[in-house]
């Protein structure tokens, strides 16, 4: 048996050592997120079939009694699902951030030399990587069950970028929620949230069919200027006639309210993480 | 020589609830330092403040001479904790999980493959090194753990209520893989509610309750206060136990311990073999019909009841596993 002797050999002397710095603490960390969903099967294939699965009733089962003019409904409704989505699969990282505090997995890190912000950081990256994957898959189910680009290639890549960013803004929305909630369960319980915001929107439905008092609401709240923004971009003709605006008046927007949510949940994650 | 841990008068409350009351602790180098007490003495809370992980309301703490308060960041550098649970990554290998931590603390990526390859052998678990870690049983999971806590070969390592929830065989094993960390030189805190634990493990013992420090000195000078072994003698009837209790009353030391529900006697005998042989040896004579003679190092509650007078506080547990 060695003795632990031959391992202090290999280390620097612990009055020398310094801290780690936040680019090689940050991957390392997040490596570990990334690995759990990449060796953790179940969590992919039932994120996906969920996703999947729903797209599919809407598309074909709501798809047949909504109409909307001038477009098929597959087309109105690929931007509006794919930028809720990343409501939908934040609500994971809500219950994993609130999970890892629960199991001493946090207090493990926050006992280790390595900058504060290599924690928070690494699981909104690990997560944002995971919410890309996941939106590609769906878009390619999108593409096969009849959605198409109406603008160019150079548009549906900017939409698809539009929503990782969207959907980074979120993480720490839900890095937050996960540090509060205390355990996993209650995580996903104050998931619940995201309802109101992906129903009372642009995404599924046009605002213009919601009673008044609804509209209100809708038309104000961040996921529908979200959704139009993606829209905007994968109609091409078509957006204008649809939404009034050209793109670039959503695009502003909703890029507006992304920093406005950074700008507040990310100062709150870390002094809530500062905390303990 | 700058002790391990100093600590003056640590306090952290929690609304009403003291969790830490004026915590006086000095943990010297070179030394097994094991804090005993009940659930909710302010065990876990006194932990996570050398840890860095809580702040206190009052008082000084310094470790390995830094002020936890003003550089935590120089703490860090010389600790290594592991916590109530296997605070492990299930989706990645035992190895994995090692190097991980190690890179983690500074050590470059041949440095961390090194020391995880010898804690892996240190702790028992090169076989199991390519595994992933849920697939480890609970006591591979812990003493992983523990492996994780002093990959980066730490001077100081925190380790808090080690054993809580392990089967016996797995006690054992997590003992000799801390036993032989401590020859290595590494300074240990740990944690527990055992005092057998806190007697294998530790050169120095501080029991706490309700946030302060009742007593504290080598395990020898504890039992010597708390004076040698009890006798447990469980009687089959319970017209004898009056019997039995008037006999330990003349035998023993101290107050004689009475349950009549479950019909045991207890009470603390003489530490000497002769001492307690004669009280075998008297029981005997009576000719009493007994279950069960037990002879056995006081528990917690008896060492709490020489050393304060009472009963341990109850098992409410005050120090919240997180601060909220």
């Amino acid at each position: 048996m060695t003795t632990i002797a031959s391992t202090l050999d290999y280390s620097p002397a612990s009055a020398t050592r310094r801290q780690t710095g936040l680019a090689k603490s940050t991957l390392t960390v997040a490596r570990r997120s990334l690995l759990r969903y990449v060796r953790t099967p179940q969590l992919i294939v039932l994120a996906t079939v969920q996703m999947s699965l729903f797209f599919l009733i809407y598309r074909y089962m709501f798809g047949g009694a909504i109409h909307i003019a001038g477009m098929s409904y597959v087309d109105y409704l690929v931007p509006g699902f794919i930028a809720t989505g990343v409501l939908f699969t934040g609500m994971g990282t809500a219950a994993a951030m609130a999970e890892d505090l629960e199991q001493g997995f946090i207090d493990r890190l926050r006992s280790l030399p390595i900058p504060r912000a290599a924690v928070l950081t690494a699981r909104a990256m690990a997560d944002t990587a995971f919410l890309a994957w996941s939106t590609a898959f769906t878009a390619a189910v999108a593409f096969a069950v009849g959605f198409s680009l109406h603008g160019s290639a150079i548009d549906g890549l900017a939409a698809f970028g539009l929503v990782i960013v969207f959907g980074f803004a979120f993480e720490w929305v839900f890095i937050v929620m996960g540090m509060f909630a205390g355990n996993a369960q209650a995580a996903q319980g104050m998931g619940m949230i995201v309802f109101p915001l992906v129903f009372i929107s642009s995404a599924y439905v046009p605002v213009s069919s919601m009673p008044g008092w609804l509209q209100a609401f809708a038309n104000h709240q961040p996921m529908t200027y979200m959704v139009d923004a993606v829209r905007s971009l994968t109609l091409g003709s078509h957006a204008h006639a649809l939404l009034g605006h050209p793109s670039s008046y959503y695009i502003t927007r909703a890029l507006i309210w992304t920093l406005a949510i950074l700008a507040i949940s990310l100062p709150l994650a870390v002094a809530k993480y500062r905390r303990g | 020589m700058t002790a391990t841990i100093e600590a003056h008068g640590l306090t952290k409350h929690y609304g009403k609830t003291k969790a830490l009351d004026g915590l006086d602790l000095i943990a010297e180098r070179g030394q097994v330092t094991a804090v005993l007490g009940p659930n909710g003495a302010g065990k876990t809370t006194f932990v996570r403040m050398v840890a860095t992980l809580l702040r206190a309301d009052a008082g000084t703490l310094l470790v390995a001479g830094h002020d936890a308060r003003q550089s935590p960041a120089a703490v860090r550098r010389v600790i290594g904790l592991a916590g109530q649970f296997a605070a492990v990554e299930p989706a990645m290998t035992g190895r994995e999980n090692l190097e991980m931590v190690a890179g983690l603390f500074g050590l470059s990526r041949r440095a961390a493959k090194a020391s995880a390859a010898a804690v892996l052998e240190q702790l028992g678990l090169v076989e199991a090194a390519d595994r992933l870690a849920r697939t480890y049983s609970g006591g591979m999971r812990r003493r992983l753990d523990l492996g994780a806590s002093l990959v980066g070969a730490p001077r100081l390592l925190l380790l808090d209520e080690p054993t809580t929830g392990l089967d016996p065989r797995s006690r054992i094993e997590l003992w000799d893989a801390i036993r032989a960390l401590v020859q290595s030189g590494t300074d240990v805190l740990l944690t527990t509610q055992y005092l057998d634990e806190a007697d294998h493990l530790a050169s120095q013992i501080v029991i706490i309750d309700h946030g302060r420090a009742v007593a504290a000195g080598t395990p020898a000078q504890l039992k010597q206060r708390i004076g040698g072994n009890v006798i447990e003698v469980h009687v089959r009837d319970t017209r004898d136990v009056a019997t039995i209790a008037e006999l330990l009353t003349r035998l023993g030391e101290g107050v004689v311990q009475i349950d009549q529900a479950t019909r045991r006697v207890s009470v603390r005998v003489n530490p000497t073999t002769d001492g307690q042989m004669t009280a075998l040896q008297s029981l005997h004579a009576t000719g009493v019909e007994l279950d069960d003679v037990a002879l056995r190092q006081p528990n917690l509650d008896e060492v709490f009841l020489t050393l304060t007078g009472k009963q341990t506080s109850d098992n409410h547990d005050v120090t919240p596993a997180r601060a909220a």
